[in-house]
């Protein structure tokens, strides 16, 4: 149960910085539409389109590390089963 | 001599209809027009803008100056990249949206007014009013008349053009948009821009 643990916040921690660094390592807040830019060609006027497309920010960086900090934080109270058998064993 | 007199009522109302002012449609078929408007915030500032612009504008070209109208954005439309600011911008605690569904600037005097051309320069006072308080503001505008131009943005349609632009800033505060609070993670300044055609069809 810990090194699964363990397995899965050191996944987590990585592919969350992959995934964020794939997407654009966006500095900023985490998008969930994109702004495009239209512009009218008779009047010049610039207008503005969102397309739905998620693009990670630092705060779901942030949230996935702290998570992936919590998985490992919680590993290091549990026993190994090893540890409770061999326990197990002496007494 | 009765056939010069009607000839010359004839000219006298021909010259009359082409000085009269126009209104000008500002409700958009191409959804172009929009309000923009930015915030500053520690992170990043907050850039958004809102695309349901309606109203009237009535416009001389003879007589730019004697400008009227007024500008209606739903507060509905307002759009920032992050849904869930999105939710929260629009809730009761921000806008109210629900409760308060329109952001409108009503112009009511043209000052400092420069043409040239078919572009006109002035500074408009008028009454805006966001989240139900109305406040008397004086905001810089352009306007741009395109004579016969409709047909180019909307097929098969006669009639004129009006650009107008403007860029403003307001306070939220004294638009009870949370006043004094947030202002270490929201901007009290917003600024504002409008970008917006209206169509006058013959």
């Amino acid at each position: 149960m810990k090194k699964v643990l363990r397995i899965v916040a050191a996944i987590l921690a990585v592919g969350s910085i992959i995934f964020w660094a794939a997407a654009g390592a966006n500095r900023g807040w985490t998008k969930t539409s994109v702004p495009r830019k239209i512009v009218d060609e008779v009047t010049g006027i610039e207008g503005v389109s969102y397309e739905k497309h998620f693009v990670p920010g630092v705060d779901f960086l942030g949230a996935a590390l702290a998570g992936a900090g919590i998985l490992a934080g919680i590993s290091l109270f549990l026993r190994t089963k090893s540890n409770d058998s061999q326990n197990e064993n002496k007494t | 001599m009765k056939t010069k007199l009607i000839i010359l009522a004839f000219v006298a109302s021909a010259g009359f209809a082409l000085a009269a002012p126009q209104t000008f449609d500002f409700k958009d078929p191409k959804g172009i027009n929009n309000a923009g408007f930015k915030l500053d915030a520690p992170l990043e500032s907050i850039n958004g803008s809102a695309s349901g612009v309606s109203g009237t504008v009535t416009f001389d070209s003879e007589n730019p100056g004697a400008t009227t109208g007024k500008i209606v954005v739903a507060t509905g439309s307002l759009m920032v990249p992050n849904s869930m600011q999105r939710t929260h911008m629009l809730s009761d605690k921000w806008l109210d949206a629900a409760k308060f569904p329109e952001i409108s600037f009503e112009a009511k005097e043209f000052k400092s007014v420069k043409t040239a051309g078919d572009t006109t320069t002035a500074d408009v006072t008028g009454t805006f009013t966001l989240k139900g308080i109305s406040k008397e503001l004086t905001v810089p505008v352009k306007l741009t008349y395109m004579k016969d131009k409709l047909g180019d943005r909307t097929p098969g349609q006669k009639g004129d053009l009006l650009v107008i632009r403007a860029g403003f800033s307001i306070k939220r505060g004294d638009f009870n948009i949370n006043p004094g609070q947030f202002e270490d993670k929201v901007s009290d300044k917003i600024e504002l821009t409008l970008s917006i055609a209206g169509a006058s069809a013959k």
